[in-house]
């Protein structure tokens, strides 16, 4: 069906957008990308009686690849964040996640703040934020901000733990360095019924291998899908952390996720399929990242 | 809330209407502007059916309100013929493709397969067969089976690569 009709509110400014959204309350929703909120607007799902939309104020729009880590306005959208010069170079985890989300027309207009503050728990910028440990920046009314890093930020399903009068600005992921220490590789790897369908289960992984011997000195794992919100697996990865990243290893630390899910059964699969999923995808995410580290520690050694 | 007017630029052309902010932008190119190829399958997203382009890269009109495209310029498959000398129509090289190549049969997908496949040749002008079903996977067909829009798309693109 057709969307509710609601009051539109288009602020120029970041300060006005804040004020307009503290003065309308909980019945306002901040507008980015749309890709989440229309959908659900159509269905009547969401009927917010104001739309305060994002899309023009400039200063959200940024993206840029720094020495040590990537920066996104709120309103940087994903198609764009994908297209960085170097972007996968630096971190694979971030090129693959974005390609996993949806079809282009999705990206060309999805945002990256706009889906960490929806908070699906199947999305994969959530599980991109915490194993990186990134963060974001907040803005409340009255020109009040705040930094939220990744551990504090989801809370629920569908539910951050941003007020209900802030908006989220910027996002800042730390970017793995490769250095005369170690290399890194990372990889994010989903399973969905359709190619661009949300996951049904996925797992963002990254590992750092030491120069001298190949073991890891860092192990991320973050999984989507299969819980409440997007989760680090920090038993696997403690599992993983001062050892060989041998395909036994590998083996264990996929097993080990399952103490960190809590899958439901729905329509698309049931708890007992995300579960084995679940170790599948992490398997799968943790094995391109060993290669893609031991890779990169064959050309430091060459070059 | 009350019409607004939107202004913006459409296949080239200046044009304005009024409109709730909730009228999707697929609504008002079909009801406000009679640009009628724009399809409304799923309205939510999925289908791929209301894909137009908006500033050259392919949105879903569907989740786009009319009073954001304000100021913005929109193509749909309107605006992909063109008019030879003698004023008849010229098919785009896609257009002519899907037609050589049967890669449409009911039609009610192909306005949005073609600006998608659009914006896929125009950042990939050389695309394996893989990218192309990547490219357009956002695109739902029910009667081709796919295969010929794929023929189609690897057919304009060599093409459009000819001198």
């Amino acid at each position: 069906m057709k969307p509710a009709a609601f009051d539109y509110l288009a602020p120029r400014t970041l300060d006005e957008a804040a004020a307009w959204l503290s003065e309308r309350g909980d019945d306002a929703k901040v507008l980015a990308g749309g890709q989440s909120l229309v959908p659900m607007m159509a269905f009547r799902l969401a009927t917010p009686s104001a739309l305060i939309d994002l899309n023009r104020v400039g200063s959200l729009e940024h993206a840029r690849v720094e020495d040590s880590s990537l920066v996104c306005g709120a309103l940087a959208r994903e198609s764009t964040v994908a297209a960085l010069p170097g972007l996968r170079e630096r971190c694979a985890m971030i090129a693959e996640g974005i390609g996993l989300i949806g079809h282009t027309a999705i990206r060309n207009r999805g945002t990256v703040g706009g889906s960490l503050a929806h908070a699906d728990p199947a999305a994969e910028w959530p599980a991109l934020l915490l194993a990186l440990d990134g963060e974001v920046d907040v803005a409340g009314p009255s020109g009040a901000a705040r930094t939220i890093p990744a551990e504090d930020l989801f809370e629920t399903y569908f539910t951050t733990s941003l007020a209900p009068d802030e908006i989220l600005t910027e996002v800042r992921l730390p970017l793995p360095a490769s250095s005369d220490g170690s290399a890194v590789g990372s990889a994010f790897v989903e399973f969905a019924q359709r190619h661009g369908d949300f996951a049904i289960a996925g797992a963002a992984a990254m590992l750092s291998l030491r120069t001298a011997d190949a073991t890891v000195s860092d192990a991320r794992i973050a999984l989507i899908g299969v819980r409440d919100t997007a989760v680090r697996a920090r038993a696997a990865e403690t599992l993983l952390s001062g050892g060989a990243a041998s395909d036994g290893a590998l083996d264990e630390a996929a097993q080990a996720v399952d103490g960190e899910i809590d899958p439901v059964s729905d329509v698309h699969a049931s708890s007992g399929f995300r579960r084995h999923l679940a170790k599948v995808v992490t398997r799968r995410a943790l094995a391109l990242a060993r290669d893609r580290a031991a890779a990169a520690l064959e050309a430091g050694r060459r070059g | 809330m009350a019409e607004q007017r939107v202004e913006l630029t459409v296949n080239g052309a200046p044009r304005a209407a009024e409109a709730e902010p909730r009228m999707t932008l697929a609504d008002f190119l079909r009801e406000r502007l009679g640009l009628t190829g724009t399809h409304l399958g799923c309205e939510h997203g999925v289908c791929g059916a209301c894909t137009v382009l908006m500033d050259a890269r392919s949105v879903r009109s569907c989740l786009l309100f009319a009073v954001q495209a304000d100021g913005h310029e929109i193509t749909t498959v309107e605006g992909l013929v063109s008019h030879g000398p003698d004023g008849a129509e010229v098919l785009d090289p896609l257009q002519a493709a899907f037609h050589e190549e049967h890669a449409l049969q009911c039609g009610f997908c192909t306005p949005g397969f073609l600006l998608a496949a659009r914006e896929l040749l125009a950042s990939d002008p050389d695309p394996t067969e893989a990218s192309v079903r990547d490219g357009l996977s956002g695109n739902l067909c029910r009667c081709t089976g796919y295969q010929n829009i794929v023929d189609a798309v690897l057919l304009a693109a060599s093409r459009r690569r000819e001198p």
